[in-house]
């Protein structure tokens, strides 16, 4: 009986374990070329996406450890259908590379951490699934091994997360002490406002927010995401952060719910910062990955806001804010890694007169952007737009409006590369390149997301009506 | 015998957290700042298993996950370590203010 559980309950962590190990066995047997082992590696991650859809379960299982609802079923797709893209989206770099079985043996393990992360009932589970999910992302960002920007890249990266682990686990140690359990449910009986709780609360908080990369924490972000190479920094600024975004909101609304007077100070706080610091420094990059590293800086800012709004809208707007981010993200990320592997520049001054060459890119370039900055046609309004109203429910329109304001100047400063696209002149723009197949779906999708989300809006009834109130 | 109290144990764990942090924002050796990381690690330990021992002696949490901490620590520090070496190919030092090729 507990083994029919486990496998119904379990199905996408076992899906992706089994993936795991048929690429051991590759790895271990004869040698297969780059491009075969790419086609059938793409082909098992569809497969993954599409099974993640049948046979919804609900239910807890090992105690209260692992628990599983058609909302956490949810997230786990989003992040398989982003984990599909980057890796579509990576073939050309991917095809010339020599560890090509090590990468999607590391990528696919931080994916199933996240997922033991997304579903923990426990404090124990939450923080082996945020380890498995983080050490390998330190191998990964490596992964240019003769390139010394990756491998400074990555050690800026395992230092900052195990420092950020460190105070994380002195918060829960000190929880611990004052509630005596470690599951969710019971931990949240327990709380009584004592400082020793706020301080401990504070200690979590700084943990999450080194990983989401709000603003006092964000230092290690624009290094890592430029050092790294294009697929890593894609899978960092969309995936992870997902899925710690995921945690930390059920996380606040259920476990940390006695102290919802300490917390909502606290991100209200942190999210000012995190959106006019990510956007003054956005304004002066000249790198396009460190652009839209400060940009996603930013972009969790707003995330912030809606978080403080606490109710069931707050819940749902972030998560399809999350949905839409992946799609416009990757979006951008894809045209910037096909420039990057194929004519090797990543400067926006190279991008002027792009146009005249790639209109295809181009256009999706300018989509995406368009999406992230929040026009209205496209997702990204609609997802900012319920952020927002998600925010207001509050009653402090302080915090709003300086939301509001920060997204016209964000406006600048994506315009000013859609600009350089299509009217500055350059006598050397990039070659016209020739985009693979693999690659091309994945802009497809990417394009498809961000129009549809915008335009069907029972997507967000949906997920409105999965997730759950305050 | 008296038993020592469950204050003076949570001093130590505390001064050694805080000590673990002073040598990661102070140090400039990486391997040293591995070690900050280590003594930070095991100050959660001692707390784990100090609450776990004089106020909840009925369940074995506490114990449970200062285990897993060890482990854990013992995998990033594997991987750190690696890091560190693919760097010293490069750099020829584990100095990290030589780790400046990225800046604002």
């Amino acid at each position: 009986m507990i083994l029919n559980d486990i496998f119904i309950l379990m199905k996408q962590e076992l899906m992706l374990l089994g993936i795991i190990m048929i690429l051991l066995i590759i790895k271990v047997g004869k040698d297969w070329s780059n491009e075969s082992l790419l086609n059938l590696i793409n082909a098992l991650l569809l497969i993954n996406v599409m099974s993640g859809f049948m046979m919804p379960a609900e239910g807890f299982l090992f105690g209260d450890m692992f628990k599983t609802n058609s909302l956490i079923t949810l997230e786990k797709n989003i992040l398989n259908i982003g984990t599909l893209i980057i890796s579509l989206q990576s073939y050309s770099w991917l095809k010339n590379h020599k560890h090509l079985i090590e990468f999607y043996i590391l990528m696919l393990s931080t994916l199933l951490g996240m997922f033991y992360m997304v579903s923990s009932g426990n404090l124990l589970m939450f923080y082996l699934g945020l380890e498995l999910s983080t050490i390998p992302l330190a191998a990964m960002a490596n992964f240019d091994l003769e390139k010394r920007k990756s491998s400074e890249a990555a050690l800026k990266f395992i230092i900052s997360s195990a420092f950020s682990s460190g105070l994380l686990l002195f918060g829960i140690s000190l929880l611990y002490g004052t509630a005596g359990t470690l599951s969710f449910t019971e931990i949240t009986s327990h709380l009584t406002n004592t400082p020793l709780q706020i301080f401990s609360f504070v200690l979590i908080l700084a943990g999450f927010s080194f990983k989401i990369s709000v603003v006092p924490f964000h230092f290690w972000t624009a290094d890592v995401y430029e050092g790294s190479p294009v697929a890593v920094t894609s899978y960092l600024s969309v995936i992870s952060k997902g899925a710690v975004l995921f945690v930390f909101v059920s996380v606040l609304y259920t476990v940390f719910k006695p102290l919802a007077e300490v917390w909502y100070n606290m991100l209200f706080l942190l999210s000012v910062l995190t959106i006019v610091i990510g956007n003054l420094f956005a304004l002066r990059q000249d790198n396009i990955k460190r652009f839209l590293a400060f940009s996603s800086i930013a972009q969790v800012g707003f995330i912030l806001v809606g978080i403080s709004g606490s109710s069931q809208m707050g819940t749902a707007s972030v998560i399809y804010f999350v949905l839409i981010y992946i799609f416009s993200n990757l979006g951008a990320f894809g045209v910037v890694s096909l420039v990057s592997a194929i004519a090797g520049k990543e400067n926006i001054s190279d991008y002027r007169a792009f146009y005249k060459t790639n209109p295809f890119l181009s256009w999706v370039l300018t989509i995406a952007l368009f999406s992230l900055a929040g026009v209205p046609p496209t997702a990204g309004f609609f997802g900012k737009f319920f952020l927002l109203i998600a925010g207001a429910e509050q009653g402090n329109y302080i915090l709003i409006a300086i939301a509001a304001l920060n997204m016209v100047i964000s406006f600048y400063y994506y315009l000013r590369i859609v600009k350089s696209i299509f009217m500055d002149p350059n006598e050397h723009p990039i070659e016209k390149l020739t985009i693979p197949m693999m690659p091309k779906i994945a802009l497809f999708i990417c394009l498809a997301g961000i129009v549809v989300i915008g335009l069907w809006s029972s997507i967000y009834e949906y997920i409105y009506s999965l997730s759950t109130g305050f | 015998m008296n038993e020592i109290p469950l204050t003076h144990i949570l001093f130590v764990s505390t001064a050694l957290f805080f000590i673990g942090m002073y040598g990661f924002f102070t140090r400039r050796n990486m391997i040293t700042i591995l070690m900050s990381i280590e003594l930070i690690l095991n100050s959660v330990n001692i707390n784990f298993v100090a609450f776990n021992k004089y106020l909840f002696p009925q369940n074995l949490d506490g114990i449970f996950f200062t285990i897993f901490i060890i482990s854990i620590a013992a995998a990033e520090a594997a991987v750190a370590i690696a890091i560190i070496i693919n760097m010293y190919r490069s750099l020829h030092s584990v100095d990290v203010n030589e780790t400046s090729e990225l800046k604002f």
